[in-house]
C-alpha cells in the first residue's frame, strides 16, 4: 500500500498508508486529520485544499476546470495547491507528501 | 429588552434534517422554533446546488435539491414552526431545566432540548484570511453592495474571480473614482459577455485588473483602510492605494460559538450516540452532515433517520416522566399542535 505523509498547521507529519483508488481526502479523514472537507468531495466547498510538496506536484494529476474554478475560493494558495479530494492513490503516488493549511 | 419565546425544542440549521427534525418532533407533539445565518431554509440544497437533481431520496426517483426543500416546507406545515432567518445562534446557556439560546440578532429562545442540525457550520461570507480584517468590516471592508452610492468618487479594490466581482466592476466603474479587479489568474467564472465587457473597460483605461494576485494584507487607519497589499505566487508585492475592498469569494460554514458549548467535537463534527443522536450535553442533540458516529454516511437520507432517532430520545427530556407510545402515522396521522 502506498504511503502518504501529511504535514499539520503545527508541523507534526504523519505517514499513513492509503488504499490505492481512495481519494487523498479520504485518506485524510479515515486518520482523523484536522481536515474539514465539508461537501464529502462532491466538488462545493474547497475545504480540502493541500500543499502539495513540488517535487510531487506533477505526478498528482490535471486539475480539471471546476478544480481551478474552486481553487479561486480558497485562500492562501500557491503553485502546488490542489483539492485533495481529486487526487487518487495510486502506487504512483507512494511517498507523496502535503502540507495541510489551517483550518478556518 | 426583546420577548423571549418558549418552545419544547430548538432547532439550529434549517436545513433538509432540520427541517426534518420538526416533523419528527411534531409527531411527537413537541412544538419547534428553527433559527438559521442564511436568508432562506434549505441548508446546503438552497445555497450550494439549488438546481441539482438528488436521485437518492427514498420515493423521489429525481427530485431538484430545491423542490425537495419546499416538500419538506410542505410536510412541517401542520406543525407551524417558527423559523427564524438572517441570525445565527450565538449564544447558549442552561439555565434551571430550560436552554437559553440567543441569535446575532438578540433573539432570545427558551427551550427544554436543542437539536444541532447545523452542517458545516452557519453560511456566511467566505473571507480572506487577513489578521486585522474584521477592524474594517462594515466600515471600509465588505461581503456585498447595500447602496452603489456609497462608492461614488471612492477608490475601490475588488478581490474575487466569479459573478459578484465581475458585475459589480461593471457597475461602479461609472461612479467609483478608480477600481482594481484583484484575481489569481486570467480566467473569470462568470457569464462571457460580462467578462468581455469588463476587459474592454480595462483596455479603456476605466478599470485595472489587478492580475495574477491575491490578497496578503490590508493596512488602515481605526476602521478606515488606506492600502491593499496584493502579492503574487513568486512573492511579488503590489500595494494599492484604497478606500474600500469588496471581498467576493461566495459563502463558507463556520461552526464558530458551537465550538464553545462544551461538546465533544473533532474536525467540524459533534460526536453522538448513534441510536439517540444524544450529545455529551445532556438535552443536546446533534443531528445530519455536523452528526459523527463510526461509519457516518453525510447522506440526507441518514439525516432524516437521525431526526427520528433524536426526536423520540428528546421527547423524554421535554415530556419527563411521560410514556411515549410508539405510533406509526397510518394510525396516528397528523398531531395538531397547540400554538407555541
Ligand atoms: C454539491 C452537493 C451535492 C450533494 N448531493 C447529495 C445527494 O445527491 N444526496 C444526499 O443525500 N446528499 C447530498 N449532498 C449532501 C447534503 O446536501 C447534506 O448531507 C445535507 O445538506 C445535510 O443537511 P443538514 O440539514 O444536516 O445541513 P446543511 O444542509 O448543511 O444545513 C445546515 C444549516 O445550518 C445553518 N447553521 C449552522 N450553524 C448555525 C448557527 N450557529 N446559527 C444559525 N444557523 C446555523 C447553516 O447556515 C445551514 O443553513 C450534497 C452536497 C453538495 C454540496
Ligand atoms: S471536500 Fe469539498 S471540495 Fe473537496
Amino acid at each position: 500500500m502506498p504511503t502518504i505523509t501529511f504535514i499539520k498547521p503545527d508541523g507534526e507529519t504523519v505517514a499513513v498508508e492509503a488504499t490505492n483508488g481512495a481519494t487523498v481526502m479520504e485518506v485524510a479523514k479515515d486518520h482523523d486529520m484536522p481536515m474539514l472537507a465539508a461537501c464529502g468531495g462532491s466538488l462545493a466547498c474547497a475545504t480540502c485544499h493541500v500543499i502539495v510538496d513540488e517535487d510531487w506536484f506533477a505526478k498528482s494529476g490535471e486539475l480539471c476546470e471546476a478544480e481551478e474554478d474552486l481553487l479561486d475560493t480558497a485562500h492562501g494558495l500557491t503553485s502546488t495547491s490542489r483539492l485533495c479530494c481529486q487526487m487518487k492513490v495510486s502506487d504512483e503516488l507512494n511517498g507523496m507528501a502535503m502540507t495541510l493549511p489551517p483550518m478556518e | 429588552m426583546s420577548e423571549v419565546h418558549t418552545t419544547d425544542v430548538a432547532i439550529i440549521g434549517a436545513g433538509p434534517v432540520g427541517l426534518f427534525s420538526v416533523f419528527q418532533c411534531g409527531m411527537l407533539k413537541m412544538s419547534c422554533h428553527v433559527i438559521d445565518a442564511l436568508p432562506a431554509t434549505g441548508g446546503q440544497c438552497t445555497a450550494l446546488y439549488p438546481e441539482k437533481p438528488l436521485f437518492d431520496i427514498p420515493a423521489a426517483p429525481n427530485i431538484n435539491a430545491v423542490d425537495l426543500i419546499a416538500r419538506l416546507e410542505r410536510q412541517i406545515a401542520p406543525f407551524k414552526p417558527v423559523i427564524h432567518l438572517n441570525q445565527q445562534v450565538s449564544e447558549l446557556e442552561k439555565v434551571g431545566e430550560h436552554w437559553h439560546l440567543r441569535t446575532s440578532s438578540g433573539l432570545n429562545i427558551r427551550a427544554r432540548a436543542i437539536i444541532i442540525a447545523a452542517g458545516a457550520g452557519a453560511f456566511g461570507p467566505n473571507k480572506p484570511p487577513l489578521n486585522n480584517i474584521d477592524r474594517f468590516e462594515g466600515k471600509s471592508v465588505h461581503y456585498m453592495v447595500q447602496r452603489r452610492e456609497d462608492f461614488r468618487d471612492q477608490r475601490i479594490v475588488i478581490a474575487g474571480g466569479g459573478d459578484s466581482a465581475v458585475d459589480w466592476a461593471l457597475s461602479l466603474a461609472d461612479v467609483a473614482a478608480e477600481v482594481y479587479v484583484i484575481h489569481r489568474r486570467d480566467r473569470f467564472r462568470a457569464i462571457p459577455e460580462s467578462v468581455a465587457q469588463m476587459k474592454a473597460l480595462a483596455d479603456a483605461g476605466k478599470i485595472e485588473l489587478v492580475i495574477p494576485y491575491q490578497l496578503a494584507a490590508l493596512e488602515g487607519k481605526d476602521d478606515q483602510l488606506k492600502t491593499v497589499i496584493v502579492k503574487t505566487l513568486d512573492g511579488e508585492e503590489r500595494r494599492i492605494a484604497a478606500d474600500h475592498l469588496l471581498s467576493f469569494f461566495g459563502l463558507a460554514s463556520k461552526l464558530g460559538p458551537i465550538n464553545d458549548w462544551g461538546l465533544d467535537i473533532l474536525n467540524g463534527v459533534i460526536n453522538v450516540e448513534p441510536t439517540t443522536c444524544a450529545t455529551n450535553v445532556e438535552g443536546i442533540f446533534a443531528v445530519g452532515d455536523i452528526a459523527h458516529y463510526p461509519h457516518k454516511l453525510k447522506l440526507i437520507l441518514s439525516g432524516f433517520s437521525e431526526a427520528a432517532q433524536a426526536a423520540h430520545a428528546a421527547y423524554r427530556i421535554v415530556n419527563p416522566g411521560q410514556a411515549l407510545n410508539f405510533e406509526h402515522s397510518t394510525t396516528s396521522g397528523i398531531p395538531t399542535l397547540e400554538p407555541a
